[in-house]
């Protein structure tokens, strides 16, 4: 038999195997293409490249520390490197992205900036670029998100940013998008939407994976520093858009003895109507933008999501992560708000380290893996969890209250 | 590729009132899930040439937040598309007026693109507005489908669309070019502006005979006959909805509604 070899990067129109592309109203046909023929070229011109990586090192903080967790490798019979995106400035990983857009969105001349938000980390992320450099800038923000993640609300006000709340549908990270794209259609000629997750048109899947690609760049050189070798048997990453586990990857997507391993929110179970685990529950359709696995009825109307974690309560999946898991190159497990909710605490009384409810999913799905002990797994710590102090206190309470 | 080969009902309305052409747009099973059929025939009896046929979506990109909440009020009240399909069959029994269903790719491409599309065709719909389809996409995957069901198809043209574009747009569209007036979603309602005229010439000079409709912001007398002196004529949706939404009953909203228009 001849296998032919699988791509992981999109072609001309956008594609990821079956999924990606661009299927968007024709008002913003214009913006969008002009993307497509620009962001390649920007991003990978000299003065591009210097100043994003000025910025990565002496604003973010990077490289972020790739940490030997000695306490949980020795719980989980592996050794575990954990990747400190919780380090970067603002808490997340999300800021890699931004930077690089709104780099890029000086040099295409717009003026006002937009961004949508679930957890809140990317909007801050967003805020905090638009801050430093000047520029308007306005994100929605799910009602409901806007409750539970309030830490962030004013941390973005106080960054200089308008927050618009959603209102219609589920009033979450879904409908934010929905609110994020009309704004987009109504000034399609000044603005620049700064989509914060591996998701919509392309080029957005593969502009923000190549932001966040600087993951899995530092990982390799991190790791080849410490065990002489630069491939780990596993890396697992949390997914809800996919935009930690797309930069996570990117490195070692080509490298087949690395398994790559996504950590889906199971919210309070699959079967429980009330989750979020997009490539279980999910079919062949278009979301946002672009052709991808989303949950659906028969009749194509989206479903609502659900997950306890803000920032994965997304009823779509990245199509590169569609394709990978299709592909069979990268594999999925799921983990429940309760499951999340043990790691959570895991990790903040083994290691030290209070991580995102996000972020903690992934270390859930650990336990699903069947590891040995001789495997290397690295971790993507996508960010810290301060912002989730309010969701973890009421979770505890209940729990203590029966 | 020759979109306009299409012979139906909308080929037949768009000749005969060339110029003055109202496309009257409003969600299915909106204020109720059975007021579809009596709006289809109330709009009918007042003469409108087109029907527009919105199918409720559960994230409407393009749309404003009227046509939004009535999308999610016809989902509350039950609508599928089977029930959609089978209330414009029962139209169908007395009305001949020219059906467009308006409605998202992905919900084509969920219940099946064949099936979607000869159900339609069987239920007596003559046409479609997809606008988050690709033209490309149109063009090399589904085209002759459309051809094979008879089925029209009209893609957007907006302020931002290239010269070259418009001419595709032009070719593809087998029913009439949809001239988005501004680059917005649907649902405002302002005057119309010196850029917008000078963009409707631009638009009239490229496309020449094609027919081509103008839509959205168009929600009154004064905005409809100026785009029927730059196009062939309107297409008006949130302001009707709006209209849908007082009191009284279907056939006298209606009425009154088309009588302020023309």
């Amino acid at each position: 038999m001849i296998e032919s070899k699988v791509s992981y990067h999109p072609d001309q129109r956008g594609y990821y195997g079956n999924f990606g592309g661009a299927f968007i109203p024709e008002m913003l046909y214009a913006n969008v293409e002009h993307l497509r023929k620009c962001y390649l070229e920007i991003s990978h011109s000299t003065s591009f490249q210097e100043e994003f990586n000025s910025l990565l090192k002496d604003y973010v903080g990077r490289p972020s520390p790739l940490y030997h967790a000695k306490n949980l490798s020795k719980k989980y019979g592996a050794t575990i490197y954990l990747k400190r995106e919780d380090l970067n400035h603002t808490g997340a990983h999300k800021i890699n992205n931004t930077i690089g857009q709104i780099l890029l969105a000086q040099r295409i001349g717009k003026k006002r900036i937009i961004a949508e938000t679930g957890a809140g980390q990317h909007g801050v992320a967003t805020a905090t670029v638009c801050a430093l450099m000047g520029i308007e800038c306005i994100v929605y923000m799910g009602e409901i998100d806007i409750e539970r993640q309030a830490p962030n609300v004013a941390r973005m006000k106080m960054l200089g940013a308008q927050v618009r709340p959603a209102t219609s549908g589920s009033k979450t990270l879904k409908d934010a998008t929905n609110e994020a794209i009309r704004d987009w259609i109504n000034h399609a000629e000044d603005t620049h939407y700064i989509i914060g997750s591996a998701i919509g048109p392309h080029p957005y899947p593969d502009m923000v994976t190549r932001f966040q690609s600087i993951i899995s760049e530092e990982i390799k050189s991190q790791l080849k520093e410490k065990t002489g070798s630069e491939l780990p048997d596993y890396v697992v990453a949390c997914v809800g858009g996919g935009s930690n586990a797309a930069g996570a990857f990117y490195h070692f997507l080509e490298d087949e003895s690395v398994k790559l391993v996504l950590a889906e929110a199971a919210g309070k179970g699959i079967d429980s109507g009330h989750s979020a685990a997009t490539s279980i529950l999910g079919s062949e359709g278009i979301i946002h933008g672009c052709k991808t696995l989303l949950m659906q009825t028969e009749d194509g109307q989206i479903v609502e999501p659900y997950s306890l974690s803000a920032g994965l309560d997304y009823p779509g999946i990245g199509p590169l992560h569609a394709h990978l898991i299709k592909s069979g190159r990268a594999t999925v497990y799921a983990a429940t708000d309760d499951e999340a909710m043990h790691s959570v605490l895991e990790i903040s009384k083994m290691e030290g380290i209070i991580p995102a409810l996000e972020s903690a999913h992934a270390l859930s799905v650990l336990s699903q893996m069947n590891l040995r002990e001789e495997d290397t797994v690295v971790m993507c710590l996508s960010g810290r969890g301060d912002k989730d102090l309010d969701t973890f206190v009421n979770y505890l309470e209940k729990k203590e209250n029966g | 590729m020759d979109g306009t080969t299409i012979e139906n009902r909308i080929k037949e309305s768009i000749q005969k009132n060339k110029g003055r052409i109202l496309n009257v747009y409003f969600t299915a099973g909106y204020p109720k899930l059975d007021d579809t059929v009596q709006v289809i025939e109330s709009l009918a009896r007042e003469g409108v040439d087109l029907i527009e046929l919105g199918i409720p979506y559960s994230d409407p990109l393009a749309d404003g937040p009227t046509i939004q909440k009535s999308g999610e009020q016809s989902l509350k009240n039950g609508m599928t598309l089977e029930t959609l399909f089978s209330q414009v069959k029962q139209a169908r029994v007395t009305t001949d007026t020219p059906i467009i269903l308006m409605g998202y790719f992905n919900q084509m491409l969920q219940y099946g693109p064949e099936k979607f599309l000869s159900s339609a065709a069987d239920s007596g719909v003559d046409g479609f507005i997809i606008p988050d389809m690709p033209m490309y996409v149109y063009e090399e995957e589904y085209y002759t489908l459309f051809q094979k069901y008879n089925l029209s198809i009209s893609f957007l043209v907006s302020p931002m669309t290239s010269e070259k574009r418009i001419k595709k747009a032009a070719d593809l569209s087998s029913a009439f070019v949809y001239v988005v007036s501004q680059s917005s979603i649907t649902g405002k309602s302002g005057e119309i502006s010196p850029q917008q005229i000078s963009y409707f010439e631009k638009i009239r000079n490229i496309l020449g005979d094609h027919p081509s409709l103008i839509g959205f912001g168009i929600h009154d007398k004064s905005t409809y006959d100026l785009a029927c002196t730059y196009a062939d004529g309107a297409i008006i949706g949130s302001a009707f909805i709006r209209a849908l939404n007082e009191e009284g009953d279907i056939p006298t909203l209606v009425h009154n509604f088309i009588k302020k228009i023309r």
